[in-house]
């Protein structure tokens, strides 16, 4: 008997590595999952004297898009984005995250603009406080005004069709 | 031209290992004895492939040969001769086919170098180490062929990583890897014995051999990767915990057990299954860390470009080599029975104490390192670090150095308790004494400073009591030529635990940290040393450029002084910067200055200044443990053409 | 002769690609300390930010911690645990608030709870239970191989001989 246990041992562990295979470990889950989102009161980017806060936006639905001029995937994710905007389903609220205005505005107008309005987190601290570490990041808030979806990284075509739109379905009900 | 005559001298050696595996292996299970006879020059043929096949690589850097794709992503033509050289292990393919290369200079060296050996045994070694083999170069072969041509040809290589741009870190790998593959030779060992049913002390001195001399490698290895960090990183760090550091600590921990295990088996004919599991364990550890290392399962600062068919293929081939052999184990291991009894109070009882502890110890970090992986699996997600290490691994082998001791002094087969009693009580009050004595004149009262002084002192006193009574009772030059090199690098492998504890106790407790900002004329004083900043200079040096920091260190009471350019340099072709500080080392501290970015345009500089006590002596405990490893290495007694039977176990015969 | 200048040119463009995941590795594997100036209000302040940047893991790096990466979210995550500090935080705040935002995964020292109680007992336990195995397994063989003996004297024998081993152990 304990001359099995080794291989035993070693089979479980073997089952573990080759399901870690499976597994990204760079996926860091956000602890943020079905909690208030954070409060933030940050400039329009088109309006820099006028501020945007959480408490504007509750009772309705609406997702947060993390972006920034200098994120090159942001680029490959915007068609995406634009594309849920072109749907009408809630208002796309983005966060420019460490970003100069003059950069973001031009960025905007290159590629076009889904977003009803940007803020401005020069500093990154209202990232911080949204456990944001890879731009891009986009969350979908609830009426309540908690988070219910996460998703780090570009938003794919199918990640768009299959988690953020059912998410944001979920919610309007 | 060259790069196909290297890829084919590989296909070569792949079927040479098929050769070197499947015959020796079925004539010595069928007995046919001229397959038998296949095993030596089929290893050797193999190795001349493999060697071929390696200098073609190197022939592709030394030509700036940016048709190969490997070379072009991993050198460029501004690379120094030395960095070209040691560039083929700069990457992953490269450092396979290193990897591949060290295996069979184990397996010509089984060949050539162990004549006493009977040739069936040698021939199932050689058979072992063929498969090994085998499965490494059809991983080459399939996933990760340093040869594969890049069309149109580069007109420039993309240059090595900066970081490998250093003498430390080039010599680093081969070291380390010379150490965790020869743990194949005492697996292949440990293999060919449980298919032989032959575990006995003949087979013990057989393996103990090439068990030290990877050991004594593996240390210099790790030892050597520790030292880069710590002038490399700038951080002042030599240990991270790493999963990667870990995957070469974990076999290094294992051969330790594995020699003392072996002891054991050699000398008294027991322990036989432990000692076989634990020459499996060793080296499957190692294949383990090459798992790790190289399918990007874990996060890791020195993890290889990852891919996921790598990662599958490493799995596959573990599986088949480790589950293999622990079921060959579980199978064979029942079968073996010891030849004598142990006692509570004995020496390979103390020995055992040491196997429990370092297996234990293992058994922690392996479950920290691949932790993370079972609570990502459950959805989770934590990260085990330096902390966690730090405290459980340190707990666990703390009691280690009391056995240590004690193991050096307690008799084989069987000793009184009054006999060890009245030899250690008076020394081991000395050493609480004088650790106390010494604690106290320490900047300040640590408990823990005081634990380690004591541990390293008390190993330090029982190993001279070792010696000492081995010569007390017959004239010194009989004692000298009497004495076994083994004894000797029994003593010195632990006193040089005892000045690696005294450096890591030292250095963690009492080390100063200071991020400064200064500009050109200020001085700060970290532990009597005056620092002062006489501002940098910038300069254009061979592949890169240079901005070089200049101080002068001064100390009024040991009338020191030295002037210190710690430096920043932008490597050209990656833009990349690299940070080298600058190190005034000394036997009893290391004064450490980094330059960190200018902090405005008045000439401030954040600067990082350390005080390392003690530091040195984590390294020089490591060079005279693998010192150690070379005695216990070269003893005669592995030498002789022996038929003799388990020898008579007398106390004299000492490890 | 043009379909080979595609293939050819697939290639290239395969290459490239490789090329910039292998760059991106370079930039994102390791990377050297970050040398800042920070002012703290007490010697006891300073020791706590460096343990606490020592303890927090930096999210975007490979395997580094926060005082040895010089990635921008570890600046900004250093920032804020200078400024926590700062504004009166002791350092088991700063982690909380680190771990609100990001998970228990920015500690290196993982918080002991119920999914982590098998990683920070399991190894003592283990331990535990070799040694008694061992030691059982030991005691039994000896009683076995000198059953001539007087069974109480060496009961006796054995309890004195670990009585030593004790003291021996203490020590």
């Amino acid at each position: 008997m304990r001359f099995i246990l080794p291989l035993g041992i070693f089979i479980l562990m073997a089952g573990l590595l080759g399901f870690g295979l499976t597994l990204d470990p760079k996926k860091i889950p956000s602890p943020l999952i079905d909690k208030p989102a954070p409060e933030f009161s940050l400039s329009k980017l088109y309006a820099l004297e006028e501020k945007l806060s959480k408490k504007d936006l509750l009772g309705q639905v609406w997702v947060l898009n993390v972006w920034a001029s200098w994120c090159v995937s942001c680029r490959a994710e915007h068609a995406i984005i634009t594309e849920l905007a072109s749907r009408n389903l809630v208002d796309i609220v983005g966060l420019d995250y460490k970003d100069q205005p003059t950069d973001a505005r031009r960025w905007l107008q290159q590629f076009g603009n889904p977003y009803s309005a940007s803020l401005m987190d020069i500093d990154g601290r209202v990232g911080i406080d949204w456990g944001v570490y890879g731009v891009p990041e986009t969350f979908v808030i609830g009426k309540d005004g908690r988070i219910k979806y996460k998703h780090i990284g570009p938003v794919t075509k199918e990640s768009l069709e299959r988690e953020v739109i059912p998410a944001i379905k979920e919610l309007l009900g | 031209m060259i790069p196909e005559i290297g890829h084919f001298a590989l296909i070569i050696a792949l079927f040479l290992s098929v050769v070197q595996s499947v015959f020796p292996l079925a004539g010595a299970s069928l007995g046919i004895s001229r397959w038998v006879a296949l095993a030596k020059p089929a290893a050797l043929t193999q190795l001349l492939f493999v060697a071929i096949s390696y200098v073609c690589l190197t022939w592709a850097f030394l030509q700036n040969d940016f048709s190969v794709l490997y070379v072009a992503t991993n050198s460029n033509t501004e690379l120094p001769i030395i960095y070209l050289i040691s560039g083929v292990w700069g990457a992953h393919e490269g450092s396979l086919l290193l990897w591949v290369l060290i295996l069979a200079l184990w397996s010509g060296a089984v060949a050539i170098f162990s004549p006493n050996v009977p040739q069936v045994m040698r021939a199932r070694v050689l058979g072992v180490m063929g498969l090994i083999s085998f499965g490494f170069l059809l991983f080459i072969l399939l996933t990760s062929n340093p040869f594969d041509r890049l069309f149109p040809a580069a007109m420039e290589g993309r240059d090595l990583n900066p970081l490998l741009q250093d003498v430390g870190l080039a010599i680093h790998p081969p070291m380390l890897y010379i150490g965790y593959v020869g743990f194949s030779v005492a697996f292949a060992f440990s293999i060919a014995a449980l298919i032989s049913g032959q575990v006995d002390s003949a087979w013990a001195r057989w393996a103990r051999p090439w068990t030290n001399v990877a050991w004594l490698f593996l240390t210099a290895g790790i030892a050597l990767g520790s030292w880069w960090a710590y002038y490399e990183l700038g951080w002042g760090g030599w240990w991270f915990w790493d999963p990667v550091e870990n995957a070469s600590f974990m076999p290094w921990l294992m051969g330790t057990a594995l020699m003392h295990s072996l002891a054991i088996t050699e000398k008294r004919g027991t322990f036989k299954a432990w000692t076989a599991l634990l020459a499996i364990f060793a080296f499957s550890l190692s294949l383990l860390g090459t798992f790790l290392v190289r399918s990007g399962v874990l996060t890791s600062v020195h993890a290889f470009a990852s891919d996921p068919e790598r990662g599958v293929f490493i799995l596959a081939f573990l599986v088949i080599v480790v589950g293999g052999s622990l079921a060959l184990y579980s199978w064979r291991a029942p079968k073996m029975k010891s030849a004598a009894q142990t006692n509570l109070l004995s020496r390979e009882m103390a020995l055992l104490c040491n196997n429990i502890f370092l297996t234990v110890a293992t058994a922690a970090i392996l479950l920290g390192t691949l932790y993370p992986i079972a609570i990502d699996a459950m959805g989770g997600k934590i990260s085990v670090g330096p902390p966690y290490f730090n405290i459980v691994f340190l707990s666990i082998t703390a009691p280690l150095g009391i056995f240590i001791g004690i193991g050096m002094l307690i008799r084989w087969r069987k000793d009184t308790p009054q006999n060890l009693w009245s030899r250690i009580k008076i020394p081991a009050i000395g050493v609480l004494l004088v650790a106390f004595l010494i604690s106290l004149t320490l900047p300040q009262w640590i408990w823990s400073a005081f634990a380690g002084l004591a541990m390293s002192l008390w190993i330090a006193v029982t190993a001279i009591m070792a010696i000492h009574e081995r010569f007390k009772n017959r004239p010194l030059m009989t004692s000298l030529r009497a004495t076994p090199s083994g004894f000797y690098g029994m003593i010195l492998g632990h006193v040089g635990i005892a000045v690696f504890i005294v450096g890591i106790t030292l250095t963690s407790l009492y080390n100063v940290e200071k991020d400064l900002r200064m500009a050109s004329g200020d001085v700060y004083s970290v532990a009597g040393y005056d620092f002062q900043f006489n501002g940098v200079k910038k300069e254009d040096i061979e592949n890169y450029v240079s901005t070089r920091g200049h101080f002068t260190v001064t100390s009024q009471a040991d009338d020191f002084r030295a002037e210190l350019s710690p430096e920043k340099r932008i490597y050209r072709v990656q833009q990349s910067p690299m940070t080298e500080a600058a190190i005034d080392a000394g036997f009893t501290r290391d004064l450490f200055i980094a330059l960190g970015e200018p902090l405005d345009d008045k000439g401030s500089w954040a600067i990082r200044i350390y005080y390392k006590p003690f530091i040195r002596w984590i390294w020089l405990g490591a060079i005279i443990m693998a010192l150690g490893g070379l005695f216990a290495a070269s003893d005669r007694r592995y030498r002789q053409e022996s038929k003799e039977k388990i020898p008579e176990p007398t106390r004299e015969a000492v490890v | 002769m043009s379909v080979k200048r595609i293939a050819v040119k697939q290639m290239w463009v395969k290459q490239m690609r490789l090329f910039a995941i292998v760059g991106l590795l370079i930039f994102n594997g390791l990377s050297q300390a970050a040398i800042e100036f920070h002012q703290f209000k007490s010697p006891q302040m300073e020791a706590e930010y460096n343990q606490l940047i020592g303890e927090l893991r930096c999210l975007v790096c490979q395997n580094q911690n926060l005082a040895s990466s010089n990635a921008d979210l570890a600046k900004d995550l250093r920032r804020q645990t200078h400024e926590l500090l700062m504004e009166g935080n002791t350092p088991d705040q700063v982690a909380d608030y680190m771990v609100a935002r990001y998970g228990d995964f920015v500690l290196y020292r993982p918080p002991l709870q119920k999914n982590t109680l098998l990683l920070w007992l399991g190894p003592f336990f283990l331990l535990l239970l070799v040694v008694v195995v061992v030691f059982m397994k030991m005691r039994k063989k000896q009683v076995l191989v000198a059953p001539e003996q007087d069974a109480m004297a060496k009961a006796k024998q054995l309890l004195s001989q670990s009585n030593e081993k004790e003291q021996v152990e203490k020590l």
